[in-house]
């Protein structure tokens, strides 16, 4: 075949309109032919400029959406928004409930840890040869010696016809924040007062009220900015009386 | 992209449509060289082609289908008649004898700027049948179905349409090397 004939399938073959058969014939006649190869090569040169210099513009994101929404017609089917409507809630609450969970399991791991660290700090306290630094049953000799020790002020309540004594206190750390350490006496037993700034930090999430799962009775809550706690070895109830007369006193 | 057998349902139409949007609007911004007016006909090709989608036969070539709702619509509208006009002289003149001088380097030399604006200013029927080809990768059948030509002209347009090109290239090369 002469290369007029075959140069006349080149358009074709390069568009791929060949048949198989067509396609190698001609494969085979560009190995020997150097001229149609050229030609080829011509061809398929025009081919790539165009198709390079094919995307002309891209369409705007407010037309993609104006066009979108015009044909988006369907509704989806039923039961697709079934699934949705199940699903949504039931996933919701799965969630919800694990965020729960884990909210409660880390609270309980923040309050155990606060409330041995407490524990630890009276009962250490308690064990030492000077308990207290300022040995005193007067409320109004203890306030005033925590005046330059701590960036905080409290009141301590009026003890008289009552069972508590105040012993003394002493300046604390939890935390790494420094705190005011109040030692009362109830028929021969010693509780510990807390009182911490309320930094939002450690003792931010503690919930207020008895620690049922500790050794020691205890109490927390918190008032004004400030965090307090009770820690002793006496009676939930003595412990509850004690928290009275100080959230009175705040 | 043949359609299978099945109800023609609004739903369909979008599985079918929406895939097309960007292939449609670069090619009638080719037709156009206008955002807004590129932008009227897209619109109006799926306004018309949700409208006649009862009408489209399944089994036959979908993209084809579209893309001829959009060059009709294109060929009504005021941009498109006045280029229908120039084709006729277009035609004749435009297109040279193929003389053996080594193209190749030429076109190899073509920026592609050069090569945009010999594409822009080629006439409607060339520039429409190099890009359904070479843009689209369309076959000659889907080609034909598109501009609802035979297919045999499809094969001699192309020709045709290549040559222009060319010409239009070597052209702007030489005069650029001239005025050099």
């Amino acid at each position: 075949m002469p290369c007029d004939q075959w140069r006349a399938q080149i358009d074709a073959y390069l568009d791929r309109e060949l048949s198989a058969s067509d396609s190698r014939a001609m494969a085979d006649h560009l190995q020997q032919c150097p001229d149609c190869t050229a030609e080829v090569l011509e061809h398929l040169q025009l081919k790539r400029a165009i198709a390079t210099v094919g995307p002309s513009d891209t369409p705007s994101a407010q037309f993609r959406a104006r066009i979108m929404q015009s044909v988006t017609t369907k509704p989806r089917p039923a039961k697709q928004w079934l699934w949705r409507l199940v699903l949504a809630p039931a996933v919701l609450v799965l969630l919800l409930s694990l965020a729960v969970n884990l909210y409660v399991d880390h609270e309980k791991a923040e309050r155990s840890r606060v409330y041995s660290e407490l524990a630890d700090l009276h009962v250490s306290t308690l064990a030492s040869g000077t308990p207290v630094d300022v040995v005193s049953t007067d409320r109004h000799t203890v306030k005033p010696w925590f005046e330059g020790k701590l960036p905080f002020t409290f009141n301590l309540p009026e003890l008289q016809g009552t069972d508590f004594t105040l012993v003394g206190g002493r300046m604390t750390y939890l935390g790494q924040a420094p705190g005011a350490h109040l030692i009362y006496r109830i028929r021969k037993h010693e509780l510990s007062v807390f009182i911490f700034q309320d930094r939002g930090g450690d003792t931010a999430g503690l919930s207020s009220g008895p620690i049922p799962e500790f050794s020691f009775n205890a109490e927390g809550w918190r008032k004004n900015g400030l965090r307090y706690f009770v820690v002793g070895d006496v009676s939930a109830a003595d412990i509850e009386s004690l928290s009275k007369l100080l959230r009175d006193a705040a | 992209m043949e359609v299978p057998e099945q109800p023609l349902s609004a739903a369909v139409f979008e599985d079918l449509a929406l895939p097309l949007f960007d292939q449609l609007y670069n090619f009638a911004h080719w037709l156009t060289h206008d955002r807004s007016e590129a932008e009227d006909l897209v619109q109006e090709t799926y306004a018309k082609a949700l409208r006649g989608f009862s009408s489209f036969q399944t089994g036959t070539n979908f993209r084809a289908w579209m893309f001829r709702i959009l060059r009709n619509s294109f060929l009504s509208s005021r941009t498109g008649l006045k280029s229908t006009v120039a084709i006729g002289d277009d035609e004749d003149e435009a297109i040279v004898s193929s003389d053996p001088t080594p193209e190749a380097v030429l076109i190899a030399q073509a920026d592609r700027e050069t090569v945009r604006q010999a594409l822009r200013e080629l006439s409607v029927p060339y520039r429409e049948i190099l890009l359904l080809c070479e843009v689209e990768e369309m076959s000659y059948d889907e080609i034909a179905q598109t501009l609802t030509i035979p297919a045999g002209t499809v094969m001699s347009r192309l020709h045709r349409a290549r040559k222009a090109l060319r010409a239009s290239l070597s052209a702007r090369l030489k005069g650029g090397s001239n005025a050099m």
